[in-house]
């Protein structure tokens, strides 16, 4: 009886497997549209997610939305996204993605790559206006995909207290590495430590484009990790670390460059624009001043973060959607949003009013000149990560090492 | 079914009514009983994993249903890079696997010994307050996992207490999360065998799968060696109450006929306690086996891998894949590698700790060693 029963349950839950299974891909096949029935003009619903920042940034998307819905008639529903990435993941795999939603400037590669983004960055008006260095972030294959939302390039941040009290002024302010340098010889001996630097591409990365360098051709589809000048930015960064003129957050018991910089265990950091709002909120007390990042030997260069508005390729109101961009990425908006959540815009027709408006911010706006985006190809994410690995690893490592190996794994995940 | 020929139960048939009418309403009714479960467990659990094992198939980009006409099948490319082609995917694998193993190899055998050790003390009926520690060991199993992650995150902060108290008998503590080497090396090097910093070139020249020798001994990093001491100390309360559950089954004439026989109290453990817990211990082993090779919550809250990819696991490695790089193909191939491992380690257990003889040899032993 036992054996008979289990041969009879095994066939069983077969048969059950076996019809749960054809019903369920029964609806897989059936969804290999024409094309989505496209609604070009008249009131729309559109569905937004937001990777925002905090609340300050959901109200503000939200109250620019509903002022856009009341003029066309539409109804625009804005909804803050946990995980960014991991919901819009689901939301293409499930095939019903939102119709505008942010894209990472990191991950655009990903997202244009397999076809999620309509290429509509140039019918939105005036989009020459937008920084070069942007529009280069989110161009792939010639077309531009998206508008830049905004943008944050690194700096850095000096404290003026430690500053004071290891005997230095404004002008030892270092704008070269070889006075970064000498300024760290002179804090160092103070007991202080220099600078608090992030372990990651992110950071590091800066002194790369400063020494001409980059992981990939601008087009994204060469490998240039293993060339003289990242290895003479390593070979730098390498030097300051085994001096201890240049730490790690971690080894400061900090989770990043700015928290490190607000307990003041580190004179300087290098950071973006959003180290503002946590020194407020966090670290009040910290009277600090913002430059721009020392030059190395091919003049200046700084990293730029930014955030375009994707419409989903298989949006059913893609002309209301790049209508809703068009409202969103227009100056006075762009301003409104830098005043509700501190964000700098990325039209260089709004630089003007928000130096006067913000004159603290001028080297992080004046970095968009020089600012170099994140790698432009798809599938690096591991293989930026495993960098990241060997950067953590540099004080016992050679840059040489990590570049080539770099190289090796760019050409693999760029087919060349 | 029908043709089973099984005793009906209950009041005997009328004549009339065929014997296996009654055997086949049985099993009508029995197949009704369990179709919620079957119908729960098909939908929830083995369908979402047969369609796993497909996308583990194919190139699938996550963009649409991974069933349409339109997604590449590869076939079994993707377990192949995992283990042999040169290359990220590869390496990056091996080294959560190595990351794991020695993890596991840690884990196991202290959670079970620590848990086992709980169970004896809080059984013992001299102890007093009984309740109070049963309570104070089980407590860090119902807390949140994310929890004592984040506490654990302060008390091995650079900062913290375990530095402080490292600083108070003069040690200098390392930088715990922060500190990618492998203990391993560093026995390896205090014990001047070998230097870290320039490993021998038998080492480093070449080794299995992509990683070399010297990277394969490692040992758990620094920073794993927290997670370690997390993980044992979480569910060694849980594995303590299956224990102390076995012990109090275990009736007290045994122990005392032994005691009778002249077994002291260690032989008593050793040859009466312990064999009778055999299944216990196969179970807490499997469970702790399964629990430890699937380690994810930690990982995700505490290092996210850093630093330099020493508390990678399997099971991280393929959320990482699949949500982070959108290779939804390796990532599932990766958790159904992960699958293998388990069911296979679970059936080395099941075969070594399996009932070798069926007399029962302990009282005999007992018995020799009094004499």
């Amino acid at each position: 009886m036992n054996r008979a029963t289990l041969r009879n349950a095994a066939l069983g839950s077969l048969a059950c497997a076996g019809l749960l299974t054809s019903a369920a891909c029964g609806s897989g096949f059936d969804d290999k549209p024409a094309a989505p029935a496209q609604q070009s003009a008249g009131p729309a619903s559109l569905q937004i997610l937001i990777g925002s920042s905090g609340d300050a940034e959901t109200t503000a998307v939200r109250q620019a939305a509903d002022a856009w819905a009341k003029a066309s008639g539409s109804t625009a529903t804005v909804t803050p996204a946990q995980d960014l990435s991991q919901q819009l993941g689901q939301a293409f795999a499930g095939d019903n993605p939102p119709d505008v939603f942010y894209v990472d400037a990191s991950r655009f590669a990903d997202y244009a790559s397999v076809g999620a983004l309509e290429p509509y960055g140039d019918r939105i008006a005036n989009s020459e206006d937008f920084y070069e260095s942007l529009r280069a972030t989110f161009t792939r294959d010639g077309k531009l995909y998206c508008a830049p939302k905004d943008f944050s390039t690194l700096a850095l941040i000096v404290n003026d207290g430690l500053w004071k009290k290891a005997g230095l002024t404004d002008a030892d302010v270092p704008t070269t590495w070889e006075q970064l340098t000498s300024v760290s010889e002179k804090l160092s001996a103070k007991g202080i430590t220099p600078l608090a630097v992030g372990d990651t591409r992110d950071r590091i990365g800066a002194f790369m484009v400063q020494a001409g360098g980059w992981i990939t051709s601008p087009d994204g589809k060469q490998a240039t990790a293993d060339s003289p000048e990242n290895a003479k930015a390593l070979e730098y960064v390498q030097s300051l670390l085994k001096k201890k003129y240049a730490q790690f957050p971690k080894q400061l018991d900090a989770g990043w460059g700015g928290e490190a910089f607000g307990k003041e265990k580190a004179a300087m950091t290098i950071e973006g624009n959003w180290i503002k709002g946590a020194l407020t909120a966090d670290f009040p007390d910290v009277k600090y001043s913002v430059h721009e990042l020392p030059a190395g030997p091919k003049g200046k260069g700084t990293l730029s973060f930014t955030t375009c508005w994707g419409v989903s390729a298989k949006s059913k109101y893609k002309e209301q959607a790049i209508d809703f961009v068009q409202a969103m990425t227009t100056a006075d908006q762009q301003m409104a949003f830098a005043r509700a959540f501190g964000v700098m815009p990325s039209r260089q027709s709004a630089k003007d009013a928000y130096t006067t408006e913000f004159p603290g911010d001028t080297p992080f706006v004046n970095g968009a000149e020089y600012a170099q985006g994140p790698v432009n190809a798809p599938k690096m994410e591991s293989v930026l990560a495993d960098f990241d690995t060997g950067i953590q690893k540099l004080t016992s490592t050679s840059p040489a090492s990590v570049l080539e190996r770099l190289q090796k794994n760019t050409q693999a995940a760029l087919g060349n | 079914m029908a043709d089973m020929t099984a005793p009906a139960g209950g009041p005997v048939p009328e004549a009339r009514r065929p014997r296996r009418s009654a055997a086949a309403r049985e099993g009508i009714a029995g197949w009704l009983f369990v179709a919620p479960v079957v119908v729960i467990l098909g939908l929830f659990m083995l369908l979402p994993i047969l369609m796993a094992l497909w996308v583990s198939l194919t190139e699938w980009n996550g963009q649409g249903s991974p069933f349409r006409a339109g997604v590449p099948f590869v076939g079994l490319d993707n377990y192949t890079r995992l283990f042999t082609e040169e290359g990220l995917a590869r390496q990056d694998f091996m080294t959560s696997i190595r990351n794991n193993f020695y993890f596991v190899l840690i884990v196991v055998p202290a959670q079970t010994v620590l848990a086992l050790g709980l169970a004896v003390i809080v059984n013992s009926r001299l102890l007093k307050g009984r309740t109070f520690f049963r309570v104070a060991f089980f407590f860090p199993s119902v807390t949140s996992s994310v929890a004592i992650s984040v506490v654990f995150l302060f008390i091995f902060a650079n900062s913290g207490a375990v530095s402080r108290l490292l600083e108070l008998v003069g040690i200098n503590g390392p930088q715990w999360f922060s500190d990618p080497r492998g203990t391993l090396h560093l026995l390896l090097g205090a014990l001047g065998l070998v230097d870290p910093d320039a490993p021998p070139a038998a080492l480093t020249g070449g080794g299995p799968f992509g990683l070399s020798w010297w990277e394969w001994l490692s040992g758990p990093s620094v920073a794993m060696v927290t997670i370690i001491v997390l993980v044992v100390w979480t569910t060694s309360g849980t594995f303590m109450l299956m224990f102390l559950a076995a012990l109090q089954d275990i009736p007290v004439t045994l122990e005392e006929a032994s005691r009778l026989d002249g077994a002291g109290r260690r032989q008593t453990f050793r040859y009466v306690t312990l064999p009778l817990l055999k299944p216990t211990l196969f179970l807490v082993l499997t469970l702790g086996t399964i629990a430890t090779w699937q380690v994810f919550d930690q990982v995700y809250v505490m290092s996210q891998g850093d630093p330099a990819k020493t508390t990678l696991t399997p099971a991280y490695l393929s959320y990482k894949t699949a949500f982070r790089n959108f290779d939804y193909g390796p990532g599932t191939a990766i958790s159904f590698v992960l699958f293998v491992i388990i069911v296979v380690l679970a059936l080395v257990q099941r075969w070594v700790l399996r009932d070798r003889d069926a007399v029962p040899r302990p009282g005999r032993r007992a018995r020799k060693g009094k004499a």
